[in-house]
């Protein structure tokens, strides 16, 4: 199969591998997916009480079309608020990678990986509160 | 060192350049038609023909006679599994093959079934016609039938023991090195059953049958033996008396001849016998019409002949590239699994599992180097390889196999380079992989409750 400009460039020079301290109470981590599929992403969002995302980390185990629908959701999250990266799609992701109709499944998860960690984080926060 | 390296030559193989020599005089001036009785044109291009036909047959110890040209061993195994359920439907229709089988094979078996069971559901049709007094639909048959019972019903099982197409197939586990059970075998075989089907080599993991153990059996329990020889010749010796092997499928591709020419033995002592597939001219003794494909039969005749000569010194140069791989390999990776056997196992082979690292996303960053995956993402379906999770392979580290195959003009320089260049890439990757860094941290994986998507 062959992938796109976009979809090489991220993996080959991904964005914002890594990880971040889980602990941190506003440090908000989303681990989706399944080793047994293939893919499996953790995107790990450090945000601000504000609620604007300062810093976004991820790491990933899968398909090239996985690791670069994980690199671009970093860079998209970065600046904005949590509201605003909730409403982020996976279809916008899979447009601008030019994925093909086998690997949207990849995009899937990226959006889901965006609402686990803004999830974790909401989670985190109303602990703290109470 | 040339750049991209070819290490995947179970899925093709180059042509050897006194292969090609061979072929070009029957792709220029001898281009005749080898059914050409009357002129020299066609004696010329019989002759080459016959002359290859002598050096397939002398690859596997069998008559000249005994060999059937086909398009290749998808249409050896298709003609080899119809054939003989078509012919041999008054004795039985049952067949028994492995879950590890090419897909040549499952799927011609898949399709027998599935045309016995469209069989049944027209009976179906016809009977609970007769019980309602009605004309009954195919969208009524799933509940009619269970009102009915006709599972009990003596009238429709009457006439499901006279359904004349299709057939029955069992599909045996394999041991988790790849080989199949004797005794399973055994246990398998019905007065039903009319043939066996059981591959010399496997593609993906390279385990080597006891094609010898397997040809007895058959022979002693009174059943045909066919085996798909396509990835084990030129590679590990096999013998069709030895083997006791009934029907043998052969591809020129694999072995370094061209694509689309391949090969079915049928045995003549005792006689075997297939209904064909393809109906035309009468060619190859009326088994396989069409014009012969001239000038790639010459080259499978000059690919075999040079298997059946340098195998052996072949087969050891390869054995060494393989054990230089899978020990450098070993030398800069950890958490590796070799898949399959190594004992008994093509030369050439080596399938291993790389934890906690894609397969696709791996071939992507050794793409300079061609290999194959188990990965489900390098298929069309989302199933990884289900030759490793026949073998009891878990389905993660069936997405993290890589297939090495080493052929005739893989070097020492290439391995060293490829090793190389999958430690890099495998330590890159580990890098970005969140299940690696939990497992360093000790975290047991399988505690987890993933989301399956
Ligand atoms: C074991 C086995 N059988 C059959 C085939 C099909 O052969 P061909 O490509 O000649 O149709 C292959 C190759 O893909 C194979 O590896």
């Amino acid at each position: 199969m062959a992938y796109s400009e976009k979809v090489i460039e991220h993996y080959e020079n991904p964005k914002n591998v890594g990880t971040l301290d889980k602990e941190d109470p506003n440090v908000g981590t989303g681990l989706v997916g399944a080793p047994a599929c293939g893919d499996v992403m953790r995107l790990q969002l450090k945000i601000s009480d504000e609620g604007v995302i300062q810093d976004a980390k991820f790491k990933t185990f899968g398909c090239g079309s996985a690791i670069a629908s994980s690199s671009l959701v970093t860079e998209w999250v970065k600046g904005k608020t949590v509201d605003q990266a909730g409403t982020i799609s996976n279809k916008e992701i899979a447009k601008e990678l030019s994925l093909p109709p086998v690997k949207i499944h990849c995009s899937v998860l990226a959006e889901d990986a965006i609402k686990a960690a803004i999830e974790d984080f909401k989670k985190k926060k109303a602990a703290r509160g109470r | 060192m040339k750049l991209p390296i070819y290490m995947d030559n179970h899925a093709t193989t180059p042509l050897d350049p006194r292969v090609l020599d061979a072929m070009l005089p029957y792709l220029k001036d001898d281009f005749g038609n080898a059914a050409s009785r009357n002129h020299v044109f066609g004696w010329k291009a019989e002759a080459g023909v016959e002359a290859a036909r002598k050096h397939v047959a002398a690859l596997i110890g069998a008559d000249p006679k005994e060999i059937v040209f086909t398009s290749g061993a998808t249409e050896s195994d298709n003609l080899a599994i119809k054939g003989v359920i078509d012919f041999y439907r008054a004795k039985g229709d049952h067949i028994v093959t492995l879950k590890t089988e090419h897909k040549a094979v499952l799927d011609s078996c898949k399709r027998l079934e599935r045309m016995r069971q469209e069989r049944i559901d027209e009976l179906k049709m016809l009977r609970l016609g007769e019980l309602t007094g009605r004309d009954v639909t195919a969208e009524e048959v799933a509940t009619l039938e269970i009102k009915h019972d006709l599972e009990k019903d003596e009238q429709l099982q009457r006439w499901i023991s006279k359904v004349q197409t299709g057939a029955r197939v069992t599909y045996l586990d394999v041991k988790k090195d790849g080989l199949v059970d004797l005794e399973q075998l055994k246990a398998a075989i019905t007065d039903k059953t009319v043939l066996v089907s059981i591959m010399l080599a496997n593609n993906e993991i390279g385990t080597v049958q006891p094609v010898a153990e397997i040809g007895a059996i058959c022979r002693e329990r009174g059943v045909l033996f066919h085996c798909d020889a396509v990835q084990g010749l030129g590679k590990v010796p096999f013998d069709v008396n030895a083997a006791k092997a009934d029907l043998v499928s052969i591809t020129a591709h694999k072995m370094y001849g061209p694509k689309g020419v391949g090969a079915l033995y049928v045995r003549r002592k005792p006689r075997v016998r297939i209904a064909p597939i393809i109906d035309g001219g009468g060619h190859e003794r009326g088994m396989r019409s069409g014009t012969l494909n001239v000038a790639a039969i010459v080259g499978f005749g000059k690919a075999a002949e040079l298997a059946r000569l340098e195998m052996a010194d072949e087969a050891k140069r390869l054995e060494k590239l393989r054990t230089r791989l899978l020990n450098g390999l070993k030398s800069k990776l950890d958490m590796l699994v070799v898949n399959g056997s190594m004992e008994t196992r093509l030369p050439g082979n080596l399938n291993v599992s790389f934890a906690y690292v894609e397969g696709e996303a791996l071939m992507m960053a050794i793409k300079d180097v061609a290999v194959s995956s188990g990965s489900a993402c390098t298929s069309a379906s989302l199933e990884p390889s289900y030759v490793l999770r026949a073998c009891g392979v878990d389905e993660d580290m069936a997405h993290s196999s890589i297939r090495f195959g080493l052929g005739r003009f893989n070097t020492e320089e290439e391995v060293d380079y490829v090793i190389d260049l999958m430690a890099r890439s495998v330590g890159r990757l580990r890098e970005m992989s969140p299940l690696y860094e939990m497992a360093k941290e000790g975290i047991d994986l399988k505690s987890i409750a993933w989301t399956a998507h």
